[in-house]
């Protein structure tokens, strides 16, 4: 066969064909491979919350605060923590890390979700802030109680060798997933005895604040009402 | 037409990597790894092999003067589809390979080979053609890739040969892709000249 004319009409009619076909079969391969790709992605996540919380049994609803996802876990009805997803500028672009709180504030485990650091420098971020070797794990360390930047600016934490920059970034997305945890602490009330409260039944709550109320003059009332707003503040914020 | 030299063409004689020195970016950008680089390799395999063989089949429906961005879109169309399907069942691999997958469509192995050979030979030669070229091209990078990870980790394909910390760490950057590429194409010129 010969090859056809380069006339107007020919070359119009092949490239709008060509790119017909292309398009029909990139959209029959997008809705083949959308849901593979979409269940690799839960899983990863999912993978990651198992990486860096204490074991647990119930999730809550991921919460965003100042821009950062933050997923609470329960085991049972225990409060054990939380994980909060959080990013900085690296090196070589952004780095996203997912990093979990133990109910103490104490950095259980960390899980890099995105980076494109230096292959070989940067990139060692991965497991270089979990090995036990001189002053670089940050596990069992919480950020409010130790310097929480490298060495180099006056920190307690070894920067990996010949990447300072991504260690920074590293350690930035870290604290300011820790400043949206403690604000969440803060905000639960919760100084050691609150992942109980959170659970506690409401309306046991009430009974008891109202059953105290009627027993009391009225000149007490201001005493005991505070009690009741404090109390009653918990569950409500819990929502 | 000789379809054993075909073949053998792409993966020796006129390997894209040590011998024709195309395709250049992937190539020092992607093979801080065997893994990495063979990945590579084996991508740009599955898009040469595909374009090739759809583009030898429409040589003579494409007019001659819209000829390049026909095999451009065929190309384009064959480097998504991969992209898909590895995002979908190798994701490790798609993320380590990151930004140089799509970039297979500039990449001049492909379309020179739809230029140079697919527009002139029947599908099944350019079949053999693309397989050749593709192999000789994940070769190269396999090799390369390996001799990098090698000499900058200690390790081939996550396999411990020696203590990360004699590593030389410059050839896992960019400047060790140069001297280590350099060093090999030196190497194979010098077998290849023994040969002949």
């Amino acid at each position: 066969m010969k090859q056809l004319k380069s006339s107007f009409l020919n070359m119009a009619v092949v490239l709008t064909v060509i790119t017909l076909i292309a398009a029909g079969a990139l959209a029959s391969m997008y809705t083949l491979t959308e849901e593979p790709i979409r269940l690799a992605k839960e899983q990863k996540k999912e993978q990651a919350l198992k990486d860096v919380l204490l074991p647990y049994t119930r999730l809550d609803e991921p919460d965003t605060i100042n821009g950062l996802a933050i997923v609470r876990a329960y085991n049972g009805d225990t409060f054990v923590g939380a994980a909060v997803e959080s990013s900085a500028n690296g090196f070589g672009g952004t780095i996203k890390v997912m990093v979990g709180f133990d109910q103490n504030g104490k950095i259980v485990n960390y899980s890099v979700l995105e980076q494109s650091e230096t292959p070989g420098l940067g990139t060692k971020m991965v497991d270089w802030f979990k090995t036990k070797k001189g002053n670089q794990d940050i596990r069992q360390l919480n950020p409010s109680e130790v310097n929480f930047t490298v060495s180099k600016d006056g920190g307690d934490i070894d920067a990996i060798t010949a990447a300072t920059i991504s260690s920074r970034a590293f350690l930035k997305a870290i604290s300011d997933a820790y400043a949206v945890y403690a604000e969440q602490h803060a905000a639960d009330g919760t100084s050691g005895a609150s992942p109980q409260a959170a659970t506690m039944n409401p309306d046991s709550l009430m009974t008891d604040s109202l059953a105290v109320d009627s027993t009391l003059l009225k000149g007490t009332v201001i005493v005991v009402e505070k009690p009741i707003v404090k109390t009653n503040s918990k569950p409500l914020k819990r929502r | 037409m000789n379809y054993l030299k075909t073949f053998t063409n792409g993966l020796l004689k006129e390997n894209p990597t040590f011998v024709l020195l195309l395709g250049m970016c992937p190539t020092l950008g992607t093979t801080t790894s065997g893994m990495n680089g063979l990945g590579m390799g084996l991508a740009t395999t599955f898009v040469l092999i595909g374009s090739n063989v759809v583009i030898s089949l429409l040589k003579n429906l494409i007019p001659n003067k819209v000829h390049i961005p026909a095999y451009i879109v065929i190309i384009a169309t064959f480097v998504t589809i991969l992209q898909m399907v590895m995002e979908a069942y190798m994701p490790a691999l798609y993320e380590s390979l990151g930004l140089f997958i799509p970039l297979i469509v500039v990449n001049c192995i492909v379309l020179g080979r739809a230029e140079s050979f697919a527009a002139k030979n029947n599908p099944f030669a350019s079949f053999l053609d693309g397989a050749g070229v593709g192999l000789g091209f994940t070769f190269a990078l396999t090799l390369l890739g390996s001799v990098r990870e090698l000499l900058g980790t200690g390790n081939v394909f996550s396999l411990k040969l020696f203590p990360e910390h004699y590593g030389m760490l410059i050839f896992v950057l960019a400047p060790g892709a140069f001297i280590a590429l350099g060093y090999l194409i030196a190497i194979i010129n010098k077998l290849q000249t023994k040969k002949g």
